[in-house]
């Protein structure tokens, strides 16, 4: 590494405090829908990237799914070379106003930070946000140089977080990219999931549209399984290697009397009618949605997408938004800081508490939920202690909207249309654990498609690897094609499938 | 975008559109439908599909004008293209040879039917065709219809075309003769729950084509769900046709209702000024031209 821009000694720089992340106030936020975090004015970033001490074997990488340079960028945010900081994350990172934004960075690069073993950690994430929106407010991208094209095609499924990181990447060793979308607008979950408040839509479409320059094609309105199948995309249009990076797909619901009232949404519907089809302003949008304005909402999971949701019901001026959640805040799996954030806005968290029934009135609107009261048992298979009903502790908790946040399990549309491609138990595309193969050759599967429902940036490592899979699946292709053998080269990448 | 290359009226508020679109021409099969988006603030909804030209790459829908988004999209002629138009989606109608097939209809429910009957027909099975409408002014396809059935029925409500009645009169007919085999009800959510009521003591297979509010149409929100045989069942995916036997009709019609309101002031809206929305839509859909126009030149 060249020397550093850093005039401060380590023994300076350890002292500095970590920088605060300016937010729009509680009170205020909860009534609309602007982002949260408004991010760092320069001289921030200049004070909070000061405090990196360039490791020599840097944590804060190694803890990355997909492995950003960080104490380079880090550097070259010192020097104020924001385009080039840009352009450093961008090498590893597809999406870095995103991941800036949505990653888990408590478990991940920030807990690699030294500085987070006696102190905090480098906020990292505020960083690598702050250089991502630097360049986007100067109009400009910070992009890698393009190189020669290898004449390979490839086909993604899905523009979601695995697809845009492979589809970087791919674009990046050569080879030409074409996104098949099923829905009208580009991003997948960072369009219909991610709320506006925590991810603004349009830093989504500059993300995209820097894909777009380095030459990545997009289809919307493609439903793969129905308006085409990953055969004819192989056999009819001349693709080499197909990516599956379709997401979890299907809402799971509770399976309790009721669930059919008005007024019962999956949290996959919910958020997509607000985030994806704008409805929060109807009737400027034409989508509608159950009214939340003066209501009770209460939202049932303990996830990020409960979290999204339950915050989102209090921006449409619900009365009173809570969260249900039948084990204990210690066992929610949403991000600390958005719980922090929920509280702070006054969202109620009525922990321990199980639906058992949606009660309705004649016109078959929702009313009321009725719960059990639960304590914690014995550690399930996932190592979290599950609960137990308390017999005799049923109460009815008023409400007009309810939104079930209870996970998702695999949507089938790829995996019934493609003959000769494997799927595990729960019904997910089986794929070699290292290289993501599947059990069908020239074709790579990634993302909550394969693992189920999980993180963005652990869909966009998947997305990663997937790339540097296929980018060696086609070098032996082209080897084999040269020697006039493709079936027995081709075989040396078949999988091995390990789940 | 997908270009509109004949649009025309089949009767009072309903018109028939053929839209280019290769891939789901090529793909669609009877009693699929598409999605439809009309503009960047329009909604999402589906639409079954009447016919389709894989030659020509070209797909075919006939629209009733009752909501916001059909309402708008039935101001729309040749020239205009639809923004999104997404299928072909759900599962094809169950195609086999039944023996003697009555297919049911409603108004433009008979747009829907007509595809499966034509298909039917070529499985070798009797088609008989009952038609109905209110009104003779709301009839359409009749003659399409015709074509493809070995017999056709056409029932008003006023009786000013065919017989005067409804079309459970008429299949009651058929079914008291014994002569039915199997029945596909397309059309109001009433009429068909009639249908179900009929034909389930006698245990005629019969299946109903279920319009649920739908917004991906991918399986993905679960907000077209249905109460079929006492579980939950998703209208998009699994459907749209169901066993009718086995179908809650009162819950279908229960959650059909659930935006009525906002339907109701999203009408209003463009009733106040049919043209101003007409020109928004066409003024979005030009901008989205040349910004796809851009990307192709940037490409290149």
């Amino acid at each position: 590494m060249s020397k550093s821009n850093n005039p401060l000694p380590n023994k300076e720089r350890i002292k500095l405090p970590r920088q605060k992340m300016p937010e729009q106030l509680a009170q205020i936020r909860a009534h609309n829908f602007q982002e949260v975090n408004t991010g760092f004015a320069p001289e921030q970033a200049r004070q909070e990237s000061l405090r990196c001490i360039e490791c020599n074997k840097p944590g804060c990488m190694d803890k990355c799914p997909v492995s950003v340079d960080v104490r380079a960028v880090m550097d070259l945010i010192v020097k104020g070379d924001y385009m080039g900081a840009a352009a450093k994350v961008r090498e590893d990172n597809a999406l870095p106003a995103i991941t800036g934004r949505v990653c888990p960075v408590e478990d991940q690069c920030e807990s690699g930070c030294v500085l987070g073993k006696k102190g905090e950690s480098v906020g990292i994430a505020y960083l690598e946000r702050f250089v991502a929106d630097w360049e986007r407010s100067s109009g400009q991208f910070g992009l890698p140089k393009n190189v020669e094209s290898t004449g390979n095609k490839v086909a993604i499924i899905g523009s979601g977080p695995a697809g845009l990181a492979c589809a970087g990447d791919l674009i990046q060793m050569g080879h030409q990219v074409h996104v098949f979308e099923a829905l009208h607008e580009l991003g997948g979950v960072l369009i219909y999931g991610i709320p506006e408040f925590r991810l603004p839509k349009d830093i989504v479409a500059h993300e995209v549209q820097a894909l777009r320059l380095r030459g990545v094609e997009f289809e919307t309105n493609v439903v793969v399984g129905k308006t085409v199948t990953i055969d004819e995309l192989l056999n009819e249009e001349g693709y080499d290697a197909a990516f599956v990076a379709t997401g979890a797909g299907l809402p799971r619901f509770l399976n309790v009397p009721g669930e059919h009232l008005n007024g019962i949404y999956s949290a996959n519907e919910f958020l997509t009618r607000v985030n994806l089809m704008r409805a929060y302003r109807f009737p400027e949008f034409d989508e509608p949605l159950y009214p939340c304005k003066d209501r009770d909402v209460v939202v049932i999971g303990g996830g990020n997408t409960a979290m999204d949701a339950v915050r989102s019901a209090l921006r449409l001026g619900a009365r009173s938004a809570s969260i249900l959640y039948r084990r204990t805040e210690a066992e929610m799996p949403a991000r600390v800081e958005e719980v922090h954030h929920a509280k702070d806005e006054g969202i109620r968290f009525e922990m321990l508490v199980n639906p058992v029934e949606f009660l309705g009135d004649e016109k078959g609107n929702l009313t009321a939920v009725r719960c059990t009261r639960m304590q914690l048992g014995e550690p399930d298979e996932s190592g979290r202690r599950s609960p137990v009903t308390i017999k005799g502790s049923e109460f009815e908790t008023p409400c007009s909207v309810a939104i079930i946040a209870a996970g998702t399990s695999a949507n089938p549309l790829i995996q019934s249309s493609t003959p000769g491609l494997q799927i595990t138990k729960r019904g997910y595309i089986a794929a070699n654990d290292d290289t993501l193969a599947t059990s069908k050759p020239g074709v790579f599967a990634g993302g909550d498609i394969v693992t189920g429902g999980a993180t963005v940036i652990l869909a966009m490592g998947a997305g990663r690897k997937a790339a540097k899979s296929i980018n060696e699946y086609l070098e032996t292709l082209e080897s084999a094609t040269s020697v006039g053998n493709g079936q027995e080269e081709q075989s040396s990448v078949v999988p091995n499938l390990k789940n | 975008m997908f270009p509109i290359v004949a649009a025309r009226p089949l009767a009072r508020g309903i018109k028939l559109f053929e839209i280019k679109a290769p891939r789901i021409a090529k793909k669609q099969k009877p009693g699929q439908f598409v999605i439809v988006r009309l503009d960047d603030a329009g909604e999402r909804i589906p639409l079954t599909i009447a016919d389709a030209d894989p030659e020509a790459g070209t797909v075919t829908i006939v629209v009733q004008a009752i909501g916001k988004t059909t309402m708008l999209l039935s101001m729309l002629e040749v020239g205009d293209s639809i923004l999104d138009l997404v299928g072909p989606l759900g599962k094809p109608s169950e195609i086999e040879k039944f023996g003697t097939a009555v297919v049911v209809s409603g108004s433009v429910g008979t747009a829907m039917a007509y595809p499966t009957a034509r298909e039917l027909k070529r499985a070798g099975n009797k088609v008989i065709s009952i038609v109905g409408a209110r009104s003779k002014d709301l009839l359409v396809l009749e003659d399409a219809v015709r074509e493809v059935s070995d017999e056709t029925y056409v029932m008003t409500d006023d009786g000013t075309a065919g017989q005067k009645g409804l079309v459970t009169e008429k299949l009651k007919e058929l079914v008291d003769a014994g002569l039915v085999d199997y029945v596909l009800a397309v059309g109001p959510v009433p009429m068909m729950r009639a249908v179900a009521k009929l034909t389930s003591p006698q245990h005629i297979k019969t299946m109903v084509s279920l319009n649920s509010i739908m917004v991906d149409g991918t399986g993905m929100c679960g907000g077209c769900r249905v109460l079929v045989n006492n579980s939950s069942q998703f209208a998009c995916v699994d459907g749209p046709e169901f066993d009718a036997s086995q179908v809650n009709f009162e819950v279908l019609m229960q959650r059909n209702n659930m935006y009525r309101e906002e339907e109701k002031q999203s009408i209003e809206r463009l009733q106040a000024n049919p043209l101003e929305q007409l020109m928004k839509l066409r003024d979005n859909i030009l901008q989205h031209e040349c910004a796809a126009l851009a990307a192709e030149m940037a490409h290149e």
